[in-house]
């Protein structure tokens, strides 16, 4: 068993009253290959820098072999970042940007040559020592930000986005290249990305953020095998992710359907999402499918066809080797092993929440108010609302009812399931709409279907 | 190429306010009221009193050039890390007083430093003073450091705004402190700046004039001298046309020297 390196304990970090960070326990072996993996927005990038010291959390404590580190400023720590725009020092060539932490420790002029030099033959840029950095393609200065950050032997390198400026041959090559980097040099790499496929590819350890908070950390086969929830299942590589109730263990309904699974330890009827890799169905007779349906488009992905399959009105992508003709009648199977269960994200189908009568007629909540003829509370009385996530609609034009904030978004193949905040209260809404998690959207109520019950004492009996 | 026509207008504005008026000076210079040839207006300049002057003028428009960029740069790098809507006001604040008339300003600062005027006012509650504060070289730098900071401040702040914070993130990143990030990347990056603000300062600052007389006690600085020989009660256009041709051939000698260090450091840093 190595030794960690870096723990982050309790992590909390908030900006502008924001929180940015919620919690945040992570610890990293010595020489592992770890990956920040989540969208934009979900704190990645601040983790990275809490760990250089560009930002101090506000709560909790960062661990660098057992010591605590808190408060030490960036210069006097054993990390060193590659970053996002390579920060290259412009008004120094190629040899001396390598050169600058060298310079810094006093390193003596013969060993600062043959370690520069080495360095540049390492990222295979001999022959560029007197180049200027503008003068360099994006791999090229890629390389120069890389060499210039592992030259001084961090016992750590960290990676903010290093390979998003490059284009996908150069990305590809590029993740090789780290990988061999990493290896050969023996330092821990802390990698932030939003590609899946690169977080897969090139670590150890892959940990999946969303909105601040750790969805889950593993090995690539299990972020990818056994996600940890939906937002996971959705986030890495495609998935069919659809509403069902787990009967019994090992026996899950949904679409109609009662279908044997490998799952237990579920409260009995509990509402969970159902997960299947696209490559894990199998497309098959009609006679010998689970569910049927039409096949609605195809797409040649190069290894294999991308299929949608339309059954009654839920889009199924199917990842297979062998085409079908666009129109046909297909059957749709799969086997207990490739069905993953998991908890739902937020507990219940509806949104119920506590309002004020605020006038005649006249109820509010979260800061919304509405009429409702002959309503017949006292002024004052405190009431509960029950509203379906159809009931909320979101609404980009000016004069909506709300603005929310968007945790997480899942789409379920007829329509996407969003969890959004508004004030400190969580609420569930569906859409047909392709929104962004972390931004803020608006959004109207309906009003008219919210089931208005009184609370408390009851209104004259 | 293109065309050249749209050119022309500025051509003309430079035939008409730079190059004429030069040629003026030179004719003047050179040129005795009889309209003879002379060399009389650069013997005067050659008296000890007129060169004291003529040095103590430069010598004043260093220090105020030095003063300058010690509050200007530290000042353009704060300002160019604060928040967007925080530094356009901070700006606005820097250039309000250049909106009003120069001499106004001058006038205001001698209403502070007069014997009993406000400094001396206020330090008299606390119990100190008065103090001797106009009619001293001091008031004198004070006029100019305020008049001329502005012009120090614009220059730097606009290259300061232009260094990718990332750049500083990394140096530090590297393990420099920050004496390390000040001279291996704030300096090197910020340098165009200040030699343009140090040229915007230094060159108006020697041949300022008004500032010494009102705030110098009736000291003359050769801006000064060169005023009285072109509108006092003895105009000499001759000796004011000389003192000018002198005067400006040492800023442009200074200038060349300044520029050859320009070109040095920068090197690297032309793409």
């Amino acid at each position: 068993m190595q030794e960690n390196i870096l723990t982050l304990r309790d992590i909390v970090v908030e900006f502008d009253g924001e929180r940015i960070l919620d919690k945040i326990n992570l610890s990293i072996r010595d020489n592992e290959f770890v990956t920040l993996l989540g969208p934009s927005g979900c704190g990645k990038t601040t983790t990275l820098r809490i760990i250089a010291g560009f930002v101090e959390p506000n709560a909790g404590e960062v661990l660098f072999e057992g010591q605590k580190i808190n408060g030490v400023p960036p210069h006097m720590r054993q990390v060193n970042t590659v970053f996002q725009r390579y920060a290259l020092f412009p008004h120094l060539d190629v040899f001396e940007n390598v050169a600058f932490g060298l310079r810094i420790k006093k390193t003596p002029k013969d060993e600062l040559n043959r370690r520069v030099m080495e360095m540049l033959e390492l990222v295979d840029l001999k022959g560029f020592e007197k180049r200027s950095v503008q003068s360099l393609s994006g791999g090229q200065q890629q390389r120069v930000a890389i060499a210039r950050a592992v030259v001084g032997k961090p016992r750590m390198l960290l990676l903010d986005e290093p390979l998003a400026a490059l284009d996908l041959k150069l990305r590809k090559e590029m993740q090789l290249e780290l990988k061999n980097i990493q290896q050969s040099l023996g330092i821990t790499f802390v990698f932030v990305t939003h590609d899946q496929e690169e977080a897969l590819s090139m670590s150890d350890t892959v940990v999946v953020m969303q909105d601040g908070v750790i969805q889950q950390i593993g090995t690539p086969e299990d972020i990818y095998n056994e996600p940890a929830n939906a937002f996971v299942a959705d986030f890495i590589g495609d998935s069919n992710i659809l509403d069902g109730i787990m009967k019994r263990d090992f026996l899950v309904s949904f679409e109609g359907q009662e279908c044997a699974c490998l799952d237990r330890d579920f409260a009995p009827n509990e509402r969970v999402d159902v997960v299947i890799r696209p490559e894990d169905v199998d497309i098959v007779p009609t006679q010998l499918g689970i569910f049927t349906g039409t096949v609605e488009s195809s797409l040649f992905k190069g290894v294999h066809y991308e299929i949608v399959v339309d059954v009654s009105g839920y889009k199924w992508y199917i990842h297979t080797t062998d085409n079908v003709e666009i129109g046909a009648q297909v059957g749709l199977k799969f086997g207990p092993e490739d069905l993953h269960i998991m908890h739902k994200m937020f507990d219940g189908t509806t949104n119920v929440l506590q309002g004020e009568v605020v006038g005649e007629d006249e109820i509010e909540f979260l800061g919304v108010r509405f009429t409702r003829e002959n309503l017949g509370l006292p002024v004052g009385a405190p009431v509960r609302l029950t509203f379906s996530p159809y009931d909320i609609i979101v609404a980009p034009e000016e004069d909506r009812d709300a603005t929310v904030y968007v945790e997480s978004v899942i789409y379920k193949g007829r329509f996407s399931e969003l969890i959004v905040w508004k004030d400190e209260t969580q609420l569930i809404l569906r859409t047909q709409r392709d929104e962004q998690v972390a931004t803020d959207i608006g959004v109207d109520f309906n009003f008219d279907h919210i089931k208005i019950e009184p609370l408390g004492e009851k209104a004259d009996a | 190429m293109k065309s050249k026509v749209p050119a022309y207008p500025y051509f003309g504005w430079m035939a008409v306010f730079t190059i004429i008026p030069m040629l003026f000076v030179l004719y003047f210079a050179f040129i005795g009221d009889d309209g003879q040839f002379t060399l009389d207006g650069f013997r005067r300049l050659a008296d000890p009193y007129m060169i004291a002057i003529f040095l103590k003028s430069l010598w004043l428009a260093l220090l105020t050039t030095i003063i300058c960029l010690l509050i200007a740069y530290p000042m353009a790098y704060i300002l160019s890390r604060m928040k967007l809507n925080t530094q356009r006001t901070m700006m606005l604040l820097v250039m309000l007083p250049m909106w009003m008339n120069f001499l106004l300003r001058i006038y205001a600062w001698m209403m502070l430093l007069e014997n009993n005027g406000l400094i001396n006012k206020l330090l008299g509650f606390i119990g100190l003073g008065p103090f001797q504060l106009i009619g001293t070289t001091g008031a004198i730098l004070a006029g100019m450091a305020y008049n001329f900071l502005p012009f120090m401040v614009l220059p730097i702040y606009s290259v300061m705004t232009k260094i990718d914070g990332s750049l500083i993130e990394a140096s530090q990143d590297l393990g420099c402190n920050f004496f390390g990030v000040l001279r291996r990347i704030l300096l090197p990056l910020s340098f165009p700046g200040v030699i343009t603000g140090i040229t915007m300062v230094f060159v108006p600052a020697a041949s300022t004039f008004v500032i010494s007389q009102r705030l110098g006690g009736g000291e003359l600085m050769i801006g000064d001298v060169i005023e009285m020989y072109f509108v006092g009660a003895e105009p000499n256009f001759n000796t004011g046309a000389s003192i000018s041709l002198v005067l400006m051939l040492v800023i442009l000698i200074g200038m060349g020297i300044m520029n050859l260090f320009d070109k040095d450091e920068m090197e690297g840093m032309l793409i």
